[in-house]
């Protein structure tokens, strides 16, 4: 960081901010008293769940929120600018020149017609005005120094050809195209995958020791902040609750929220030498204090198996000829065996286009399998008895804003699996509406209301409401708390697990988040391009992992312990590789190894040898 | 969908309006109205009276009443017209963007054959071919609209099906046919109402056009097209004989079209917690 060029570098100053909308009935005020200094060359997290006005600071910054329905007080200071009493011709020539941001959304944030390399020479163009051929000589370096490898050879390629982490790349290379004062960074790594988010938080630090930029980062995940952060800002429903250095907010919390904030995150490795789940110790946000956390009994009865999939495979052709020959295919999932006992909770976890997913379709009969078998309770799922079996298997979904119908009430959409094999009279699908809803903690009034009126986390509650309707004994739970702000993902898997201690239910629980899985599960299968590399028993999984796809997972997990930053290794950049494969390719043949009881490894193939 | 609903706003005047059309036209025939077909040759042309309110036409009819059957006449064939349409249109359309694949492909060619006749054109041959009336002039417009309502459900079921609460019915175990009419079809009414309301109005247009060019409505029956297609011929003696078929056509169209905006409006669940804050 005491590179000559950063001391020229202005910092940014926040200082006495105020944020308020417009609404009907007056103004709300969404961010009160906000101040924080960033210097150059550090990186300052803002940290907060939904609604805390986070993202509000970064857009105010920008001069980017709307002027009619925005009133905003204070100071925001860029060196000896004030930027909020620029004029917005000059807001426009700061912005991209002194600072630059990146999204989220890597995804819909470049434009899909325009090749990758003209993007980023476009905005080199428009703020320096040097000809085309060096901006593109300029663009190629920037690709290079994004690492995206044989830059040169994808400047022309256009931005779905890139996956998820390559654009975010890209994004970044365009934010860095004018070197900025402050880089803006609003949740860059949320939509990524956990390798990935470890080499975009890796490039994002190193491009900022390069070019010493303040960095302002945004994000809900504690993890990160420990990762990237050297001060982070604590932020509550639009007020600071804490501010200081990472180091010791993460060793030494002193409001209340923060404590609650950082006892919700998921510590990887906080779970060793236990074989059961463990739910996590909800604090409360006003006292800080825990409640008592209840210690589970053990439901696993082996003796009953509740789903045996053995072989399974699924292939979608993705390319053919006219004349009706596959030229490629996905191997979306590729003999997957599996089995699950009553009460017990599998974890399957990978990445994305790892078939996690797919499997768990397969196993509802929402997908049918191109080869191998699926039973449940002893009875085969096939498209003739999907509809009686669905009765005992249910399926919880990832994004609980979509998985609920707009037009049903909260009751009616709890009761539709009973009217669906109509089960229960109405009067009947009233009160076991209202039971299910007082099971899952919510008030059982809700019923007539609809679904836009909950939360994020109160409509998973109803989706677990709904799926307990048909009483079944195995539910598939797909990422379903990873759209959660941390303190309700902790609470609704306190909930799964309280269900399953008392229903004994078997979970399938599909998740990317290791660390959660480390608390709910028995067992974890681990999936890599539709294949099941490594499955076993929680404990010797994630404290002997010998693939070494397990254990790139497991390294790149964030560590919500800054003390501990210098310990990680670096990730290599790699990308996820496609499950695409040519028509003609023969899947080869995988043999299983076991390390110890029930631990099975698959005997790793050529293509990790390095 | 609360209780503010019964309130009287400015946003309900067209559905009080259209209730008001609805029941004057079908209750035309028991209403104590004069016969609109009775003749009285001495009052040809006369202004406006007290047993005439709008006058009477080139053979002493009374205009209102004639106005009052028109309406009923326009009124019957677009609603049945755009229910017919409406019902096989977007039975066609959820299936073929529920199923994909062959029938979806089927589905969505016939349409586009359809679709490439200009809906006057096709509404002219059957009338030619079949003979004018009421009885050609439903099931042929229900023809020509049926593509637009194939058209806005396949297109909105493609955007609902990828929906997780799709999936969820699925896998709860529903059929294909509880999935297409019971979870599917309620997510895309909006779009259909609109397009309804449209199809109505256009309906009535295009009615009240074939039956200028008489292939619709048969004279002595009042229908607007006619009333305006008869009172071109005498606009210099008696411009009101033209205005009134006019203004009823254009009062009708824009009735229903804001009546149709204002319910979708209130179909959606999330209008009604917006308003009833």
């Amino acid at each position: 960081m005491s590179i000559a060029e950063t001391t020229t570098k202005p910092g940014l100053s926040i200082s006495g901010l105020n944020i308020s909308f417009r609404n009907k009935d007056g103004w709300t005020s969404v961010v009160r008293d906000l101040g924080f200094d960033i210097a150059p060359g550090e990186t300052v997290a803002i940290v907060g769940e939904s609604g805390s006005g986070k993202s509000v600071t970064a857009l105010s910054v920008l001069g980017l929120l709307p002027q009619q329905s925005t009133r905003i007080e204070g100071s925001i200071r860029l060196g000896d600018k004030e930027l909020l009493s620029l004029s917005p011709k000059d807001l426009k020539a700061l912005r991209g020149n002194d600072i630059a941001m990146i999204f989220q959304e890597p995804m819909t944030s470049l434009n899909p017609t325009m090749c990758i390399g003209e993007q980023i020479a476009e905005s080199i163009i428009a703020h320096r005005g040097i000809s085309k051929a060096e901006a593109r000589a300029e663009a190629i370096r920037l690709m290079e120094k994004v690492h995206i490898p044989s830059a040169a050879r994808r400047y022309g390629e256009y931005p779905h050809q890139f996956s998820g982490g390559m654009r975010q790349r890209v994004m970044i290379a365009i934010a860095l195209a004018c070197k900025p004062a402050l880089l803006i960074a609003d949740e860059p790594t949320t939509a990524l995958d956990v390798t990935i988010q470890a080499q975009v938080l890796n490039l994002i630090k190193e491009l900022q020791e390069e070019e010493g930029m303040a960095v302002l980062f945004i994000t809900h995940d504690m993890g990160v902040v420990a990762e990237v952060a050297d001060r982070m800002v604590v932020m509550y429903r639009g007020d600071v609750v804490e501010e200081g250095t990472t180091t010791e907010i993460f060793a030494n919390a002193r409001h209340p929220y923060t404590k609650a904030l950082l006892s919700a995150v998921p510590q990887l490795g906080s779970m060793s030498g236990s074989n059961d789940p463990q739910p996590f110790a909800i604090y409360d946000i006003n006292t800080g204090l825990a409640a008592e956390a209840s210690v589970l009994q053990s439901t696993v009865d082996t003796s009953e198996v509740l789903l045996d999939v053995k072989d399974l495979s699924v292939r979608f052709p993705v390319q053919q000829t006219i004349f009706g020959k596959v030229t490629a295919r996905v191997h979306a999932v590729e003999n997957v065996s599996l089995t699950l006992a009553r009460g017990e909770t599998l974890a399957i976890v990978g990445e994305s286009g790892s078939g996690k997913s797919t499997t768990g379709k397969l196993i509802t009969g929402l997908l049918h399998p191109t080869a191998g078998k699926v039973e449940i309770c002893g009875k085969p799922m096939r498209s003739d008895t999907r509809q009686s079996l669905s009765r005992s298997v249910q399926m919880i979904f990832q994004d609980p804003f979509a998985s609920l119908n707009p037009r049903l009430t909260v009751g009616r959409a709890i009761t539709e699996p009973l009217r669906i094999h109509k089960l229960a009279t109405e009067k009947e699908q009233d009160e076991i509406a209202a039971s299910l809803l007082t099971r899952v903690g919510l008030s059982p009034e809700i019923a007539k209301r609809y679904p836009h009126e909950f939360s994020g986390g109160q409509r998973q509650r109803i989706c677990v409401a709904r799926t307990l309707a048909l009483k079944p004994s195995v539910i598939i739970a797909d990422e379903a708390v990873s759209a959660l702000d941390v303190s309700v993902k902790a609470q609704v898997v306190n909930l799964l697990l309280e269900l399953q201690q008392e229903m004994q239910l078997g979970f399938i629980f599909i998740s990317h988040d290791m660390a959660v899985v480390e608390r709910i599960s028995h067992r974890v299968a681990v999936m890599y391009l539709g294949e099941i590399v490594e499955i076993g028993p929680r404990a010797a999984i994630f404290s002997n992992p010998v693939h070494p796809y397990t254990r790139r997972l497991i390294e790149a997990v964030p560590v919500p312990d800054p003390s501990r930053r210098s310990d990680r290794h670096k990730i290599a950049d790699s990308e996820i590789r496609s499950p695409v494969r040519a028509g003609d390719y023969i899947v080869p043949t995988r043999t299983y190894r076991e390390v110890s009881p029930g631990h099975l490894v698959q005997e790793v193939g050529p293509e990790w040898a390095a | 969908m609360t209780g503010t609903s019964l309130k009287f706003t400015p946003r309900q005047i067209p559905a009080y309006l259209l209730a008001l059309l609805l029941v004057v036209s079908l209750l035309a025939p028991v209403l104590p109205l004069q016969d609109p077909l009775l003749m009285d040759t001495a009052a040809r042309f006369a202004g406006p009276s007290a047993a005439h309110l709008f006058g009477q036409d080139e053979f002493g009819r009374d205009i209102l009443v004639r106005l009052i059957f028109a309406l009923r006449n326009s009124l019957i064939v677009a609603f049945a017209a755009a229910i017919l349409a409406g019902f096989i249109g977007t039975a066609l359309g959820v299936l073929a963007g529920y199923s994909r694949g062959l029938t979806e492909m089927l589905a969505m060619r016939i349409i586009d054959i359809v679709l490439c006749f200009p809906p006057l054109l096709l509404a002219m041959l059957a009338v030619t071919l079949y003979g004018p009336g009421p009885v050609t002039l439903i099931p042929v417009l229900a023809i020509v609209f049926v593509p637009s309502f194939t058209r806005v459900a396949h297109a909105s079921v493609l955007s609902v099906r990828s929906q997780d609460y799709v999936e969820a019915v699925r896998s709860m175990g529903a059929s294909n046919a509880r999935v297409m009419f019971s979870t599917i079809l309620p997510n895309i009414a909006g779009p259909l109402i609109v397009q309804f309301s449209f199809t109505v109005a256009v309906t009535v247009v295009l009615e009240s056009g074939l039956s200028f060019l008489g292939l619709g409505v048969l004279p002595p029956a009042p229908s607007l097209g006619l009333m305006i297609g008869t009172g071109r011929a005498t606009l210099a003696q008696a411009p009101m004989l033209l205005v009134w078929p006019c203004a009823a056509l254009t009062a009708m169209i824009l009735i229903l079209n804001a009546f149709c905006d204002d319910l979708r409006d209130r179909l959606d669940p999330k209008f009604s917690k917006i308003r009833g804050q």
